[in-house]
């Protein structure tokens, strides 16, 4: 036995059959990779593998540590899940897209040095993208390309980092920067928190994700924004302005929330509210900062996933996906509502489900760092949480006003990757000892005290107080939000009525000046130039050689030939020398 | 099971059991606040039983009347065909 088989290859490489399987044989190999991944990964022995020269500079296609482990068991165990969730599909596309996907954010969790880490985060916008189109509306195309747009600004950004970086250090190895901030790690760290979704550079998730597919945003709610995380926690452990960014983020998410309607939408925000906790938690630096990060990155992708699988499987049925449009369903959808509340109660830390375990270390690491306003914002931040995606959106989805929607549980498959993911949100949150054990840092948290337990039930169960009292209040509004994708969405547009509209008239206006003036002009101005040349130049030349040919002929009459007329001449000549002499001489 | 549950927190005949459990869990909670064993406060707000049931209801509508005001005062919130 190997010590190591990269688990990223053998999806990326075991894509390439899917297309060629049909039926049940294709149902089982799309199960039986993502095992033998999480086998792979289990297995897997800490190391570099894969250590390569390319153009000078030293490659390690795999680093193994407990950082790059904890992040490939999560990766590997969601794709079994997502691809339980996906497996009523019929097209192969889907299935090769999600699988190139996990494959290149298993090849970041992976990459020892920054060419590895940017081939596979370039696979994974691209694959990730297919997700998308993959949905074929009008709406998801334009969606898609826009999320393209902005992804790739952000490589091309990071990839200017890395260069720069590789110069100033001679080395692309991966690893902690300690530079400071200088031109390259600015770029380095914009390409990562684009990635992450951190305001102002968020947009594209909350635009993009609601628009995928139904299987695919299960996805894409998992890979990208935490491979960022990732990314960020080796790279950039206790930079202060994460601390900030990552707080603002928290809120920021919460409070977009609240005016959604489109229910996967709502949900986008609250990955870009609880990624703040995780890019909090790397800013403040300390080993249970980190733990806790990485950890609440590992619970955020099951019950995430999870939440988008409800809301998708609701989608599924009812074709709806506006809270306004939606209602009444729990009478038909009884199951799919007892496990999406699973995935509510572990997002919003309810004791004994993932979210209590790993964001309370969080909390708790920022407040051991005195950072009280981060530990206020934080815990203001889960009260908005438990308020939507606990109370907001199941209420109006599952309950409110019966809109009489024909409805049914959602397909088996889709039910059993449900339940796989909740089995796994409890888990973690009745033994957290188990994931503890795998975060890179030895861990010093105890969740259960009691204290704990009563305020995170205090600060719950009384936001709900508040959602039953202020109910009305929450009611979806048929609206969209304005975010910061306004920016390129309407500047884009502004820039093609400026093309469209100033700048063609400007340039017809510049044609029909040289129509109207310019040519008339230059054509007089070569007319005259013709008789210039024709009736001068060529006259004055005409002139001259007939007046060389008559003076030619008048000298002619001057030759005699005879003797004493030359003797003549002669003499006059020298009497006048000699009178010219004497005048002016003398 | 699942489907009894579900249809307590959903059918109209049950609306008042819901509601005085409902209460029930509140002044329990509060109640357990003021019991549980206080080892180390490092923030003052850590040492008042009942802190965090008020910090709760207070975000949570805190978060509600100011996202409300963002959405509809400046502007954030826009007809569906804003972007069309």
């Amino acid at each position: 036995m190997t010590d190591f088989v990269h688990p990223g290859l053998l999806f990326i490489l075991g894509a390439l059959p899917i297309p060629l399987l049909k039926g049940s044989v294709r149902k089982a190999y799309v199960l039986l990779i993502p095992t033998l991944a999480i086998l792979a990964v289990l297995t897997m022995q800490l190391g570099d593998y894969g250590a390569a020269r390319f153009i000078q500079q030293e490659i390690i296609v795999a680093k193994v540590d407990k950082l790059s482990i904890l992040f490939a068991t999560v990766f590997s165990i969601m794709a079994l899940i997502g691809m339980v969730y996906a497996l009523h599909l019929t097209h192969a596309g889907q299935h090769v897209a999600a699988f190139v996907y996990v494959g290149s954010a298993l090849g970041v969790v992976f990459a020892g040095d920054y060419l590895t880490l940017f081939l596979f985060w370039e696979g994974m916008t691209f694959a990730s993208a297919y997700l998308i189109f993959a949905q074929r509306s009008d709406q998801a195309l334009r969606a898609g390309f826009r999320y393209l747009m902005v992804h790739i600004t952000g490589s091309v950004a990071l990839l200017g980092g890395i260069i720069l970086h590789g110069f100033a250090t001679g080395s692309l190895l991966f690893g902690p920067i300690e530079e400071g901030l200088g031109l390259a790690t600015c770029l380095i760290l914009a390409g990562f928190i684009l990635n992450a979704a951190v305001p102002p550079l968020n947009a594209w998730l909350t635009d993009a994700y609601p628009e995928a597919t139904v299987t695919g945003a299960v996805f894409m709610s998992a890979f990208t924004t935490k491979t960022a995380v990732y990314v960020l926690a080796r790279a950039f452990p206790g930079t202060d302005l994460l601390v900030w960014l990552g707080t603002v983020m928290a809120l920021y998410g919460v409070i977009y929330a609240v005016l959604e309607n489109d229910c996967r939408r709502l949900l986008a925000y609250h990955i870009v509210s609880q990624v703040g906790y995780m890019v909090a938690g790397i800013g403040i630096g300390t080993e249970m900062a980190v733990n806790g990060a990485v950890s609440h990155a590992f619970a955020h992708i099951l019950y995430k996933a999870l939440l988008f699988m409800g809301a998708g499987a609701v989608i599924h049925v009812t074709g709806r996906r506006k809270l306004t449009e939606l209602g009444g369903l729990y009478k038909t959808m009884p199951v799919t509502l007892a496990l999406y509340m699973v995935g509510a109660f572990a997002i919003s830390a309810f004791p004994f489900f993932s979210g209590f375990v790993t964001k309370s270390m969080v909390v708790a690491a920022a407040g051991q760092d005195h950072r009280a306003l981060v530990v206020l914002a934080l815990t203001m931040a889960s009260s908005g949480t438990f308020l939507h995606t606990g109370l907001k959106l199941p209420y109006y989805m599952f309950f409110g006003t019966d809109k009489g929607l024909e409805a049914r549980e959602p397909p088996r498959n889709m039910l059993v990757a449900m339940g796989m993911a909740a089995v796994l949100c409890i888990a973690i949150g009745v033994f957290p000892q188990t994931l503890y054990a795998l975060l890179p840092h030895p861990v010093d948290f105890e969740p259960y005290t009691g204290v704990h337990v009563t305020e995170s039930l205090g600060v719950l169960m009384f936001t709900a107080l508040g959602f039953v009292i202020f109910l009305r209040a929450l009611d979806p509004e048929n609206t969209i939000s304005i975010d910061t994708d306004w920016f390129y969405r309407i500047g884009a547009r502004r820039f093609m009525w400026l093309a469209e509209k100033p700048l063609a008239r400007y340039e017809k206006a510049v044609s029909d000046v040289s129509e109207t003036a310019a040519l008339p002009f230059l054509h007089g101005m070569a007319l005259a130039g013709l008789r210039i040349d024709l009736h001068g130049v060529d006259a004055l030349v005409n002139a001259v050689a007939r007046a060389i040919l008559l003076g030619g002929g008048a000298l002619r009459r001057l030759q005699s030939g005879v003797v004493t007329h030359y003797a003549l001449a002669m003499i006059v000549g020298v009497i006048a020398g000699i009178a010219v002499f004497a005048v002016a001489w003398r | 099971m699942i489907k009894r549950v579900v249809d307590f927190f959903g059918d109209e005949r049950h609306a008042k059991r819901r509601r005085r459990l409902f209460y029930l869990v509140l002044v329990l909670i509060v109640i357990a606040d003021f019991l549980v064993f206080r080892e180390h406060a490092e923030y003052l707000w850590e040492r008042l039983p009942g802190w965090s049931a008020l910090y709760g209801f207070g975000s949570c509508v805190l978060l509600i009347f100011v996202s409300k005001f963002f959405g509809h005062q400046c502007g954030l919130m826009r007809r569906e065909d804003y972007y069309d």
